[in-house]
C-alpha cells in the first residue's frame, strides 16, 4: 500500500532544501504519520518554489491551502497551511507558516500554483489575512460588503447581528417572534 | 399580397455596424448552472473573452458549524456538501476522523463502504451524464439514465432510509448491514447495467452533433491541469494517471481488479468518455466486492468510539455510561492533525482536520473539488463561444453545495 507520508524521500527533500536555501530555518512536526514543515513567513514563497522544483520532491500539486486561528493558544495567532502533493512521486507534505495579528499578511504562492488563487481569496475572506502579491484579492464566499471574517475564533457562530435584520418584511410590519429564553454560550 | 421586394444590396460604405464588448450576467438562477453558480461573461460577439465565476450563494458555513458540534454531528452537515453523492462525502469524513483516532475498520464494513461508495459514484455519474447531455441538447439520455439511477436510489432507501442525504456511515464503520434483498437486487442491477451503458452510448457516443459540441472544447494540457489543481475525471481527461483510489488505496480498492480510464486530448469529449468508462469500472468493483463480501461485524469494537448496542445499554451500567459520554461529550479524539484525500465522483475531496484533544474538531477544512474546478473556469473558457460555456459547466461536474460549503 502506498504510504501517503514521505519517509523514503524525506531525507533527500530536506537535503535538497538545505542545498538550495542554506539559511532556511525550519521545524519538523509529525502527526498521524504525516510530516509538516514549519517555516518562517518570509521564506514561504522560496520554500514552495523549491519544493515544486526539487527532483526528489516534485510537489506539482497544491491540494489545499487554508488558515487556522489559534486564538489564545500560541504566540502567533494564525497559521497558514499548505497541503502539497506530488503526482509523479505520490507523496504528501504539509508546509506551515505562522502569521501574527499585528502583521497579518502572507506572500502569495499563486505564481507557483495557479490553483492557489481561489484558496488565498478564501483565506482572506475567512480569516482576514492579507495575501501580498495576489492578483485579485476579494471576498469569495461571503458577500462583498460583509463585515468580519467568519472563521476567526472570536467570530460568534450566530453572526454579529447581520441575521437579525435578515428579512424582506419591514420592521414595523413584522409579527413578533419568539426568542429562546436561554442563551447558551456556544449557540 | 405584395410581391417580395428586391433585396437591396448595400455597399460597405453605407453599413456601419458598431461592435463593442459586452458584459453578460448568467445565473445564479439559470437552469444550466447546476445550482446557484453566477458567471459574468465578457463577450465580443459570440466569443467569450473572460468568464468570471462568482460563488458563495449557497454558503452555509459548514466549516464553522463543524467546529461547534461533536465529530458525529458533523456527518449530517458533510452529507450536504455534494448533496447528490452524500455517501462518498461521509466516507471521506469518517476516514479522516478514523485516521486521527488511529483505528481500523472491520473488513466487512470496508467492503460495504466500497460497495455503497461505488453505487454512489454510478448514481452521481448518471446524473451528470443526464444533465450534461440535456444542457448540450441531447434530451433523451436523461430519460434512460434516470431509470437506472432510480434503482440505486431505491436501494439506498432500503439500506439507509433516505435517498439523498443518507447519514449512513459512522466513525468506525457503517450503521446498518446489507440485507439479502439488497445484495440480490444489486447483483441483478450489476448484470443488467453494462447493456444499459451501451444504450446511452448508442445515443451520443458517436453522434455527430455530440462530437461537434464536445470535441476540441475547453482543452487543457496535463501540466496546466495539474497546476490548476484539477482532480478526478476532469484531470484524467488530460491524460494524468492519478486516481486517489489507486495512489493511496483505501476501502478495498486494492483488493479488487479495476482500471483507471485515461483521456488524451483533455477536451469535453474525453472527460465524457472517462466518466462513462468509470461507470463500467464501478460496476466491476461492486460485483467483485459482492463476491468477496466477508462475514463479520460492521462497526469497530471500541466503546469510546462506537456506542454499545441497545441490549447492553439496557443491562450494563458501563455501557450506559459509554453511551452517555459519547452523546454528551462526543468522541474524544487525541491531539493531532491530518489531511486525508478521498476520490469522490467529482475529484479529490480532502479533509484537513485538527484536533485539540476534545470532542469537537478544532478546525475542519474541506477541500472541495468543485471549488477548485470553478477556480479554473476562466482558463477552461479561453477561446470558447457562449454556447460552449454550458458544455464547460457540465464537463467540470460541479455541485455548488460543495463549492460554497
Amino acid at each position: 500500500m502506498a504510504d501517503i507520508t514521505l519517509r523514503q524521500n524525506e531525507e533527500a527533500i530536506l537535503e535538497g532544501l538545505k542545498d538550495r536555501l542554506p539559511d532556511l530555518a525550519y521545524t519538523l512536526e509529525r502527526s498521524c504519520d504525516q510530516l509538516a514543515l514549519l517555516v518562517d513567513k518570509k521564506d514561504i514563497v522560496n520554500v514552495c518554489a523549491t519544493l515544486k522544483d526539487l527532483p526528489a520532491a516534485k510537489f506539482d500539486y497544491l491540494a489545499d491551502l487554508c488558515g487556522v486561528d489559534y486564538l489564545g493558544k500560541g504566540e502567533t495567532r494564525y497559521q497558514v497551511v499548505y497541503n502539497l502533493y506530488s503526482i509523479p512521486l505520490n507523496h504528501r507534505l504539509r508546509v506551515k507558516t505562522n502569521v501574527g495579528e499585528d502583521d497579518c499578511t502572507v506572500d502569495s504562492v499563486s505564481e507557483i500554483w495557479k490553483t492557489a488563487n481561489w484558496h488565498e481569496r478564501e483565506l482572506y475572506d475567512m480569516f482576514g489575512i492579507n495575501v501580498v502579491g495576489h492578483p485579485d484579492l476579494r471576498r469569495i464566499l461571503m458577500p462583498e460588503n460583509w463585515e468580519g471574517h467568519p472563521l476567526r475564533k472570536d467570530y460568534p457562530l450566530k453572526g454579529k447581528g447581520q441575521r437579525e435584520d435578515f428579512s424582506f418584511v419591514p420592521e414595523n410590519e413584522r409579527q413578533p417572534t419568539r426568542k429562546p429564553e436561554i442563551e447558551s454560550e456556544d449557540w | 399580397m405584395k410581391p417580395a421586394s428586391e433585396p437591396v444590396i448595400q455597399s460597405d460604405e453605407e453599413v456601419s455596424v458598431e461592435t463593442r464588448e459586452m458584459k453578460i450576467n448568467m445565473g445564479p438562477q439559470h437552469p444550466s448552472t447546476h445550482g446557484v453558480l453566477r458567471l459574468v461573461l465578457d463577450v465580443d460577439g459570440e466569443k467569450v473573452m473572460k468568464a468570471e465565476s462568482r460563488v458563495g450563494y449557497l454558503h452555509r458555513g459548514i466549516e464553522k458549524l463543524a467546529e461547534h458540534g461533536t465529530y458525529q454531528q458533523a456527518i449530517t452537515h458533510i452529507d450536504r456538501l455534494d448533496y447528490i453523492s452524500a455517501i462518498t462525502n461521509e466516507f471521506a469524513y469518517c476516514r479522516t476522523v478514523e485516521k486521527l483516532l488511529g483505528i481500523t475498520v472491520p473488513e466487512r464494513a470496508e467492503y460495504i463502504r466500497t460497495i455503497v461508495a461505488e453505487m454512489q459514484r454510478i448514481s452521481s455519474h448518471l446524473l451528470w451524464l443526464a444533465t450534461h447531455a440535456l444542457d448540450i441538447g441531447a434530451m433523451t439520455v436523461f430519460l434512460y439514465t434516470f431509470r437506472e439511477r432510480e434503482t440505486i436510489m431505491d436501494l439506498f432507501e432500503e439500506l439507509t432510509g433516505a435517498r439523498l442525504n443518507n447519514n449512513y456511515m459512522r466513525i468506525g464503520g457503517v450503521s446498518k448491514d446489507l440485507s439479502p434483498f439488497f445484495i440480490e437486487t444489486l447483483y441483478k442491477f450489476c448484470e443488467e447495467f453494462p447493456p444499459h451503458i451501451e444504450e446511452y452510448d448508442t445515443l451520443i457516443r458517436e453522434n455527430r452533433i455530440w462530437y461537434g459540441r464536445t470535441k476540441g472544447v475547453a482543452v487543457i494540457s496535463a501540466e496546466e491541469a495539474v497546476n490548476w489543481g484539477l482532480s478526478g475525471p476532469t484531470l484524467r481527461g488530460s491524460g494524468v494517471n492519478w486516481d486517489v483510489r489507486k495512489a493511496e488505496p483505501y476501502g478495498v480498492y486494492d483488493k479488487v481488479d479495476w482500471m483507471v480510464p485515461l483521456g488524451e486530448k483533455g477536451d469535453v469529449y474525453d472527460r465524457y468518455w472517462i466518466r462513462v468508462e468509470e461507470l463500467h469500472q464501478s460496476n466491476r468493483i461492486i460485483q467483485q466486492c459482492l463476491d468477496q463480501l466477508p462475514d463479520g461485524p460492521i462497526l469497530v469494537d471500541h466503546p469510546k468510539v462506537v456506542a454499545p448496542p441497545k441490549e447492553k445499554m439496557n443491562t450494563e451500567i458501563e455501557s450506559l455510561i459509554h453511551q452517555f459520554k459519547l452523546v454528551s461529550e462526543g468522541i474524544q479524539v487525541p491531539q493531532g492533525e491530518v489531511y486525508c484525500a478521498t476520490e469522490v465522483p467529482k475529484g479529490e475531496l480532502g479533509f484537513y482536520a485538527i484536533s485539540d484533544g476534545r470532542g469537537r474538531p478544532y478546525r475542519l477544512k474541506i477541500r472541495a473539488p468543485s471549488f477548485v474546478h470553478l477556480g479554473a473556469f476562466n482558463r477552461l473558457a479561453r477561446d470558447a463561444y457562449v454556447a460552449d460555456i454550458i458544455a464547460i459547466i457540465g464537463t467540470i461536474d460541479i455541485v455548488l453545495g460543495e463549492s460554497d460549503r
